[in-house]
C-alpha cells in the first residue's frame, strides 16, 4: 500500500530588504480559521524587525526614487501580472480566513486591477499635479512633486489583500519605499503578497512586510525618527491620538484612512499618490 | 644613516617559532563573542566607551583644510544635544593636514594621529618614509600610523620590515607609533600573527589591522589573532601594546562585539582609549544614534546628527 502523502505546509515569514527572515524575536502567534482550527503560525513581528525594515527601506529608497517613472510603472504592472498568476492561491487564502468564494474572487480581481490602475499613473501624476505658479517678480516659478521618503503603514484589518495593495501601490509608484504591517486578523495574504513582490522586479527593501500585533507596534511606527510619513487605516480615536502625538517628534506626514470603501473610487484615485509626496517649488530668475 | 640610528636593543625574534593559528577555532571563538547580550546600562556604558576610543578619520585624496576643520569640530562637538558625552580619542589625518587639525583642536584634549610612511601602500624608500614621519611629528602629530612593507614581508624579508619599523619608531620621538599590518594583503591568519609579533618586537606602541583602503579591512577574526599576539607578547616581555582595528566597523552592535572580544582576551587593563582604538568615521554617528535611542526610547535618523 502506498503511503499517504503528507502535505507540505507553508511557513509564513516576514519580508525585509528583499529577504524572508523569521522575526528576530522568535515569537509566533497561531492563526485560526473560522472553525477554530490552526491554519498557520504567524511571525509576531517586534520593534527590532520594524527597525531593520526601516533601515532596509531607507537604503532602497533613493535608488527607487531615481528609477524612471516609466520603469516604476512597468514594475507595478509586473506585480499585477504575478498576482494574476497566483490568483487561485489568494482566493483560497481569503476563503480560509472567512471570505465567501465570490467575495474572495472579487477582492483578488480588484487588487490586480488596482495595481494596473496605479501603474498607469506612474508617469502621469507628476504632469497632473505639478504647476507653474503666477508670481509678481521676474521669476519663473514652478512646483513639482518628490517622494517623501520612507512610509510606515498600518494596513486595514478587514480588507486584507485589497486594502494592503491599495496602500502600497500609491506610495511606491511615487518613489517612496514602505514598511507595512499586514492585517492582524487576516495576515496570510500580506505574506503571500510579499512573495509576489519578490518575484516582480521590485528592488529589495522598497516594500517591507511585517505581521504581528498592531497594539504593540503602532508606537514604533509612529515614533521612528527615520520614517517620513505614516499611513494608518482605521483603529479609532486612541490610535489616532497615539500616532499623531508621536509623529509630531520629527513632523511626519500623517495620513489617516478610516472606514474607506476599498472597492470604490475612494481607494482608486491619484490623490492617494499625492498623500505621500512633497511639493518642491523652484524660483528661477528670468530677464525682466 | 639608516641602521646606525636604529635602537640596538630591538631584536628580531625567530618568527618560525610563532605558533600556528587554528582558523576553525578562531571562527568559533568569534561566533561566541557575537552571541553575548549587552543591554540597558551596560550597553550605554559600552557605547560611551566606544565613543572615547574612536579615532575619527578622514583619509581621502580629496581632503581639504575645510573638511579637516569640520572633522575636528565634530570631534569636539559630537552631539551637543546630549550633555555628558566623552570626546573621541583622536582625529586621524594625512601629514599635510596635521597643522590644520592642530589649530582646530587647540585647547582640547584630543590627540592628533597622522598616517605616514607613504601611506597607504608604503611603496617608497626608507628616507622618504622617515621624512614623512618627522614632518608629521613636527607639525604636531602625537600619534603616527605607519604601514609595513607588505611586499617585503610576504617575500620573507622580515629583517627589512623589522628594521623599517625600528627606524620609524626612532623618528617618532615622543609620538606613539601604530603599526598597520594591512591584514587584507597578508592573506592568512598565520602571517597576521607573525607580522604582529614582528611589529611589537620592533617597538610598536599599537598594532593596527588596516589602512581602510583594502578589502577586507578589519574583521573580528584578524583582530582576535592580533589580540592573542598582544597577550603572548605581554607574557613574554611584560610590555603592554595597544590594538586598533580599522575599516569596516560602522555599527554600534559590531563595535560592542569587539569590546566583548577585547575584554575576554586581554581583560580590563586594555579597556581604555589608551590601549584600544577604533579607526572609523561613520561609527561615531551610529553610536550617537544608539545612545539617543537609549535615552529617548525612539529610533533615530541620521538626518538629525552632524555629518563628518
Amino acid at each position: 500500500m502506498a503511503a499517504k502523502r503528507i502535505a507540505v505546509a507553508k511557513t509564513y515569514k516576514i519580508y525585509i530588504g528583499g529577504k524572508f527572515p523569521r522575526t528576530e524575536s522568535g515569537r509566533y502567534f497561531p492563526l485560526e480559521d473560522k472553525d477554530g482550527k490552526v491554519i498557520a503560525n504567524m511571525c509576531r513581528g517586534s520593534r527590532k524587525d520594524f527597525r531593520n525594515a526601516v533601515v532596509a527601506a531607507r537604503k532602497a529608497q533613493s535608488g527607487w526614487a531615481k528609477a524612471s517613472a516609466y520603469l516604476r510603472g512597468q514594475i507595478l504592472y509586473r506585480i499585477a501580472e504575478m498576482l494574476e498568476g497566483r490568483r487561485e492561491q489568494f482566493i483560497a487564502e481569503l476563503q480560509q480566513q472567512g471570505s465567501s468564494k465570490r467575495a474572495a474572487e472579487k477582492e483578488v480581481d480588484t487588487s490586480i486591477d488596482r495595481l494596473i490602475y496605479f501603474a498607469g499613473w506612474a508617469d502621469k501624476f507628476q504632469q497632473v499635479f505639478s504647476s507653474v505658479n503666477p508670481v509678481s517678480s521676474s521669476h519663473f516659478n514652478f512646483s513639482v512633486f518628490e517622494p517623501t521618503g520612507v512610509v510606515a503603514m498600518l494596513a486595514p484589518d478587514d480588507s486584507s489583500l485589497l486594502g494592503l495593495v491599495s496602500n502600497i501601490a500609491p506610495a511606491i509608484v511615487g518613489g517612496n519605499s514602505c514598511v507595512i504591517l499586514g492585517s492582524e486578523r487576516k495576515p496570510l495574504c500580506a505574506v503571500s503578497f510579499a512573495e509576489v513582490l519578490h518575484a516582480s522586479d521590485v528592488p529589495g527593501g522598497v516594500v517591507n512586510v511585517l505581521t504581528g500585533f498592531r497594539s504593540e507596534l503602532t508606537e514604533y511606527f509612529a515614533s521612528h525618527m527615520d520614517v517620513n510619513a505614516i499611513v494608518y487605516c482605521d483603529g479609532g480615536k486612541a490610535v489616532a491620538r497615539t500616532v499623531q502625538e508621536l509623529a509630531a517628534d520629527n513632523i511626519k506626514r500623517v495620513i489617516e484612512r478610516t472606514r474607506v470603501d476599498w472597492t470604490g473610487t475612494e481607494a482608486e484615485n491619484p490623490y492617494l499618490i499625492r498623500d505621500t509626496q512633497e511639493v518642491k517649488t523652484t524660483w528661477h530668475p528670468i530677464g525682466t | 644613516m639608516g641602521l646606525t640610528a636604529v635602537n640596538r636593543k630591538a631584536r628580531l625574534p625567530d618568527l618560525s617559532r610563532v605558533p600556528a593559528v587554528d582558523e576553525v577555532g578562531v571562527n568559533e571563538r568569534v561566533a561566541r563573542f557575537q552571541s553575548r547580550s549587552i543591554k540597558k546600562a551596560a550597553k550605554v556604558d559600552a557605547l560611551k566607551l566606544i565613543l572615547s576610543m574612536i579615532d575619527l578619520t578622514t583619509l581621502e585624496g580629496q581632503d581639504t583644510p575645510g573638511k579637516v576643520q569640520q572633522l575636528c569640530q565634530k570631534a569636539i562637538h559630537l552631539h551637543d544635544a546630549m550633555p555628558g558625552l566623552p570626546h573621541v580619542a583622536a582625529v586621524c589625518v594625512y601629514p599635510t593636514m596635521v597643522a590644520t587639525a592642530k589649530e582646530a583642536l587647540s585647547g582640547h584634549d584630543i590627540n592628533i594621529a597622522s598616517v605616514a610612511t607613504a601611506f597607504p601602500s608604503g611603496m617608497s624608500t626608507l628616507s622618504v618614509k622617515l621624512d614623512d614621519t618627522r614632518m608629521a611629528v613636527k607639525a604636531g602629530a602625537t600619534e603616527i600610523d605607519m604601514v609595513i612593507s607588505r611586499g617585503a614581508f610576504l617575500s620573507g624579508d622580515y629583517r627589512f620590515v623589522f628594521d623599517e619599523i625600528v627606524a620609524v619608531k626612532e623618528a617618532c620621538g615622543d609620538a606613539h607609533l601604530k603599526v598597520i599590518l594591512e591584514t587584507g594583503e597578508l592573506g592568512t591568519l598565520d602571517r597576521v600573527r607573525k607580522a604582529s609579533m614582528l611589529a611589537m618586537y620592533a617597538g610598536a606602541d599599537f598594532i593596527k589591522t588596516s589602512t581602510g583602503k583594502i578589502q577586507p579591512a578589519a574583521t573580528m577574526q584578524v583582530t582576535l589573532v592580533m589580540l592573542q599576539a598582544i597577550r603572548d607578547y605581554y607574557y613574554e616581555t611584560g610590555r603592554m601594546v595597544g590594538m586598533k582595528p580599522a575599516g569596516g566597523i560602522s555599527t554600534s552592535k559590531l563595535a560592542i562585539h569587539y569590546l566583548v572580544m577585547l575584554h575576554e582576551t586581554l581583560g580590563n587593563a586594555w579597556m581604555t582609549p589608551e590601549w584600544f582604538r577604533f579607526g572609523a568615521s561613520s561609527l561615531a554617528n551610529d553610536v550617537l544614534m544608539q545612545l539617543m535611542k537609549q535615552s529617548t526610547g525612539v529610533y533615530q535618523s541620521p538626518d538629525y546628527f552632524s555629518k563628518d
